[in-house]
Formats: C-alpha cells, sequence, structure tokens
C-alpha cells in the first residue's frame, strides 16, 4: 500500500495545542506539506509570532526565530538580507499583522522583501482570550466588543490584501479560505506559488487565510465553517489581489 | 479501482467532527468513548464504502488521518 | 597602519566594517546621522547590506533576525531612538544573539533636545527595557577609542552571546581625531553552530527564542544569563586612572566629560591640588574594584556627568560608604566647563582635604 496522505516532513511529531477545530492546524500542515514538496526543509527559516500561533517552532521541523509581536516582517528582513539563500517565512495572526505589526508589513511589501508571509485572519485576538481584532466584523461580539463592534467606536475591518495591492512592491497577494476540501486545496496552490515565487526571488508574497477561532466565536467547529463562507467572506473576498505580473 | 485504507491515530484526535462534516459517503463516526485528552475521537464505520477522496484529512487540523491506497489492476 | 583623521560618527561605521560588520539596519535621528550615512555609501562596496527601516522599532528587530543568522550586525540611534528600540534589546538580550547598538545621547526626557547628553546611563546600565538583563556598555573618551571599543564590543558580544551598546554623546560623534584602525578582524573564530540559517542537513533544528511559559523553565533561563552576566562582571570591566595615585578627590566621569575632568584636575594640580580621574569605560560592568583602588588615597569622590546624577549611584555602590560622594552635573545639552569641574574640586578639597 502507498502512503498518499500523512504527517509532512517539515512538520515535527509534537501534538498541535490548538483548540478543537482551530484552523491553525490545517494551514501549519499546508505549509509544510509546500515545504516538503519544493524541497526547502532544510534551508528554511520560519519566524513565529506572538498569538495563538506563538509556539510555530516546536511544530515546523525547520530554523525558526520567536519574534516579538508585529515584528515578524521586520525580523524576515534582517534573516534574509543577510543570508539571501535561505527561504524565509513568517507567520501571523490578525492580530500581529494587522494592528501592532502594520508598518512592518507595509514596508516589507513596499521593500518587495523576498518573503512569504502566511497571514492568518479569524477575525479575533484568539489567544489573549478573543477580544476585538482589526478584523473583526461590523457587529461580530468579542470580549471587547460585547455588544458587537460598532463603526462609530472602532472603524471599519481592515482588508489587508486590498491595502497592500496598492503598494508596487508586493508581488503575489491572495486570500483564501480553509472551510472546506475545496478551499484547502486552493489555500495550498495559493502558499505553494507564493513559495516558489520566493525561489525565484520575485519578492514579497503574502497568502491570507480566512480561518476559524471556534472557541472564541463561541461556536461548534461545523458552524463557525458557516461563518467564514457566510460572514468572512462576504467583507473579505477571496481571490488574487496582485499577481507577479501585475507587479510593479 | 483501488483499495483504500484510512486509519485514524485516535489519541491526536479532538473531536472536532470536521472530518465527519466532510465525508461525502458519511461514513465517519464520533466514538461513543473518550481518548486520553478527553475527547470522542472520530472513525471510519463503513471503511468498505470509502472513496479515498480525502477530503476527512484535508479538514483535520490535528493530523490525525493518514490515507494508503493499492491500485489494483 | 597610518593615521587618519576622521569624524567620531564615521569612525564607529569604519570601525565595525574593520571588525568584519557587514550588516547594519538604523533610522535617522540627530546627531548620529553621520553614521547611517556613511555606511549607507561605504557598505554596498563591500558587499555589506546597509537598510533604512521603516522605524527604530523596526531595526532593532532586523538586527534581531541578522543576529540570529550568525553575522555580525549593528544597529545606531539616538535616545529617543533607543527608547524605541527597547523592545527589541529586550528580544535579543532575552536570546542571547550578539550585536552591537550604538546610542549618540542627547537631551531628554520626551523629545527633550539635539545637544550632547549622558542622560540615558540608567537605561544603558540597567538594561533598558523589561526583563532581568543587562548590556555590556561601553564608553569611549576619544575618536581612537570609539575605533578599539567598536572592535572589542563585537568580540564581547560574540564571546558572550550578548547584545554590546556603545554609549557616546554628540560632542564624541561630531569630533575629528587621527585614529588608526589597526588589523581587520571577523567573528568566524566564534562558534556559530546555534544560528538560524535553515537546517542544512543537521538533526535538529535551531530554535531562537525568549519564551519559556513554564515558571520552572524561565527561572533555569535567567538563572543562566546570571551565571554569564556574573562572569562578565567579574572578567570584562575596564577604566582608566589619571593622577589618582595620590589624589585626595577623584572625580569619576566617563566619555567627554572624563576628558573635560582631566583639564579640570591639571588646573588643580597647578594650584598644588592632589586630584585625578577615574574613568570606567565600561559602565556596565562597572568598574568596582578599580574605582575602589584609585581613591585609596582620596578623601572624597567628585562624579560629574550630563546629567542630573546617574552614575553617581554606581560611585556610591562601588564605594559602599567608604568615602563622601558629591555630584556636579550639567543637563539639557549643557557641558560642564573644566572651570567649573575645577571650583568643585577645589570646595571639596577645601572641605574634606587634609593638606593643601
Amino acid at each position: 500500500m502507498a502512503v498518499v496522505f500523512d504527517r509532512p516532513k517539515s512538520l515535527t511529531d509534537a501534538k498541535f495545542h490548538y483548540c478543537p477545530g482551530c484552523h491553525h492546524g490545517i494551514i501549519h500542515r499546508l505549509v509544510a506539506e509546500v515545504l516538503d514538496e519544493l524541497g526547502l526543509q532544510d534551508r528554511t527559516v520560519g519566524i513565529a509570532p506572538v498569538g495563538c500561533a506563538v509556539f510555530a517552532y516546536d511544530y515546523f521541523d525547520v530554523d525558526c526565530i520567536e519574534a516579538a509581536h508585529g515584528r515578524a516582517p521586520a525580523v524576515a528582513t534582517g534573516v534574509k538580507r543577510t543570508r539571501p539563500d535561505t527561504i524565509v517565512f513568517s507567520y501571523q495572526g490578525d492580530g500581529d499583522l494587522a494592528s501592532i505589526g502594520m508598518a512592518e508589513i507595509v514596508h516589507a511589501a513596499a521593500r518587495s522583501e523576498n518573503i512569504t508571509v502566511i497571514f492568518v485572519n479569524n477575525a479575533i485576538y484568539g489567544m489573549t482570550g478573543g477580544q476585538m481584532a482589526p478584523t473583526t466584523l461590523i457587529g461580530q461580539k468579542t470580549t471587547t466588543s460585547p455588544l458587537g463592534r460598532k463603526s462609530e467606536l472602532t472603524g471599519y475591518p481592515i482588508k489587508v490584501c486590498e491595502l497592500l495591492a496598492t503598494l508596487p512592491g508586493a508581488t503575489y497577494l491572495a486570500r483564501t479560505s480553509v472551510h472546506d476540501p475545496k478551499n484547502v486545496r486552493q489555500t495550498k496552490e495559493a502558499i505553494k506559488k507564493a513559495f516558489q515565487l520566493q525561489v525565484e526571488g520575485k519578492g514579497f508574497s503574502l497568502v491570507e487565510v480566512l480561518s476559524a477561532c471556534p472557541t472564541n466565536w463561541h461556536m461548534k467547529p461545523v458552524q463557525a465553517l458557516d461563518f467564514i463562507k457566510n460572514d468572512m467572506m462576504n467583507y473579505f473576498p477571496l481571490g488574487q489581489f496582485k499577481s507577479p505580473e501585475e507587479a510593479k | 479501482m483501488s483499495k483504500v485504507r484510512v486509519t485514524f491515530n485516535e489519541e491526536l484526535c479532538k473531536g472536532c467532527e470536521l472530518c465527519k462534516n466532510a465525508c461525502p459517503k458519511g461514513i465517519i463516526e464520533m466514538a461513543g468513548y473518550i481518548n486520553a485528552m478527553g475527547y470522542h475521537p472520530a472513525k471510519l464505520v463503513n471503511p468498505q464504502e470509502c472513496v479515498g477522496c480525502g477530503f476527512c484529512a484535508l479538514m483535520c487540523p490535528d493530523l490525525v488521518i493518514k490515507i494508503e491506497k493499492e491500485e489494483i489492476k | 597602519m597610518s593615521k587618519v583623521l576622521m569624524k567620531g560618527n564615521e569612525v564607529i561605521g569604519e570601525a565595525a566594517i574593520k571588525a568584519g560588520c557587514r550588516y547594519f539596519f538604523g533610522y535617522p535621528i540627530t546627531p548620529q546621522s553621520e553614521l547611517p550615512e556613511y555606511l549607507s555609501r561605504r557598505l554596498p562596496e563591500i558587499g555589506g547590506v546597509y537598510l533604512q527601516a521603516e522605524s527604530e522599532v523596526a531595526a532593532i528587530n532586523m538586527v534581531y533576525g541578522a543576529a540570529a543568522t550568525g553575522v555580525r550586525v549593528m544597529t545606531s540611534s539616538s535616545s529617543p531612538g533607543i527608547s524605541l528600540k527597547q523592545e527589541g534589546i529586550s528580544y535579543i538580550a532575552g536570546s542571547e544573539l550578539p550585536c552591537i547598538i550604538v546610542n549618540i545621547m542627547r537631551g531628554g526626557p520626551g523629545l527633550g533636545g539635539i545637544q550632547p547628553s549622558q542622560s540615558d546611563y540608567f537605561q544603558a546600565t540597567r538594561g533598558g527595557g523589561h526583563g532581568d538583563y543587562y548590556l555590556i556598555v561601553l564608553a569611549p573618551a576619544s575618536v581612537q577609542e570609539i575605533a578599539d571599543l567598536v572592535k572589542k564590543g563585537f568580540d564581547l558580544a560574540e564571546k558572550y552571546r550578548n547584545p554590546v551598546m556603545i554609549l557616546g554623546d554628540g560632542m564624541l560623534g561630531q569630533m575629528m581625531e587621527p585614529v588608526d584602525f589597526g588589523v581587520e578582524t571577523s567573528g568566524d573564530s566564534f562558534d556559530k553552530s546555534w544560528a538560524t540559517t535553515g537546517k542544512n542537513g543537521r538533526k535538529k533544528s535551531n530554535i531562537v527564542n525568549s519564551l519559556y511559559l513554564k515558571p520552572e523553565e524561565l527561572e533555569v533561563h535567567n538563572r543562566e544569563l546570571e551565571k554569564k552576566y556574573l562572569e562578565i562582571k567579574s572578567k570584562e570591566t575596564m577604566a582608566e586612572s589619571y593622577l589618582t595615585k595620590d589624589a585626595e578627590i577623584v572625580v569619576a566621569a566617563y566619555g567627554m566629560t572624563a576628558r573635560i575632568a582631566k583639564s579640570a584636575v591639571d588646573m588643580a594640580r597647578e594650584e598644588g591640588i592632589r586630584a585625578g580621574v577615574f574613568r570606567p569605560i565600561t559602565l556596565w560592568p562597572y568598574p568596582e574594584k578599580e574605582l575602589n583602588a584609585a581613591t585609596v588615597s582620596a578623601k572624597g569622590v567628585l562624579t560629574v556627568e550630563m546629567s542630573l546624577g546617574q552614575m553617581v549611584e554606581d560611585v556610591k555602590l562601588s564605594l559602599n560608604g567608604r568615602l563622601p560622594v558629591e555630584f556636579y552635573g550639567r543637563v539639557g545639552g549643557m557641558v560642564p566647563t573644566a572651570r567649573a569641574i575645577f571650583e568643585e574640586i577645589k570646595r571639596m578639597s577645601e572641605k574634606f582635604g587634609g593638606v593643601k
């Protein structure tokens, strides 16, 4: 019998600490599968964020650096500029990337740093207990928007791909989702393309993955899939926002 | 035609049911017992009906599922 | 090698290059901008990278990433910018990475001013950011010493895997003096097996990290850092003593202030007052033993700083009540004059001195 699906080599044997139905596990696996398929494990340096994925360095079987909250793109820049032959990726959540780390991500894209960013957007701060994120939807209840997010008070959720698409330096920007098998496959294709572009030296690539936080959304994991499909995708449309052909 | 073997590493399962939800054949159920983490693990109830689509494994966040195939000539 | 006439800020850059540093990440701020300007010209010439970051916060995190790959890397700023870098400095210290951070101090607090100051002494010598850690802090007093200490700083940083700060003031950065860079060095002899450069066939991945969620593990990490700090304290102190052997009044001062203090001491000697200067070169670890050795004949110690009195606390801690310690300082970018320091020496000599 031939094994057609199993744990990728670029993951360690460590059991994920994530909550049941959290999509970080799916996205970790996809990144690791891509590293395996492109043969990049041995030359990859991963940059872990602050947030639920803070222990990413325990799960990816590649050299890793733990960055301060939001600073992963700057840390990745430091690695890539000193060791251009390494493959560098940051793995960041929405609080990390779109709030405290907004300057770092915008400027990494503006410089067209030859790195890959995996941006996990679950519209909430997971690790700190479900507070409002820069991507929290209008009306969405969180522990710091208990009556639902109101635009009069906190403005509107940030669309990172659309925002970065205005920058000539951004080479590849795509938003995908992992709420069903078809979209999981498409997410993997996008991640693969992002890493492939880095291998080719094409510059900054980012894949925004809409993902579920059932615990802090107070939903069952299966019900959370519907929230992505019906609510998140309505505000955060899937698609490619910058292709290497249109870059610059 | 192919022969498929899908195995669940029950000790990794957190009982989120995303595999069960994704299975087009409806042949994944949650066990009546609990694993060491306290979750009802997912398991295949009618393996002979499995077509090896891999949807369950694609959706599993915890790498519980391993799929093996054998081509039958 | 022959001597060349160069500006202090540029010497920091050239000395770093001579020490094998090829990477610089910074953000412009007065009064140190000549340094990034110089390196933006020089580094590309020799295959290095100069990168202007979007902020001091980003710059120090680029340093963190670069240092993690095992290369010699430097950043520079001035007081308000150094405050912004504290987050990254704490991570670098916690992850035990080598690098050099230059602080060409200006007056504060807040936006303060752009004139020379020594008011970041506390921030530099007490860690500066959050957590229990220390930087090795080197305080040059001449352009030549800048060159020597930058070179030594890289070696210390790699030997102990600890960030090193070069602490100077605007005067030192702006002034021109002859300098001899000596032989070129590199970090090649230091162990880099910990560096995150990709596994490249290594069995276990390297992880650069300062997170230890289990208190038992963090305590072990903190204790290991403590052991390192104690070793640095016992081995790496540096100081200069000027005419202290028979001095009744010893002036303790560092950096440019120490040079002015020397002039004041010369004036005092001319008047028959036995005075000397004790100049710490390492501000952390503080040269406690050296200070005590330099004050065996002393009746009192005068600390002079361009601050409201920061190093004076280390002078007191080092002497531990053995001698009276007084303070004279100018602030806000004002520089103490040799005459004013001389007057203080004279006053103290009348107050504590036995013989005229």
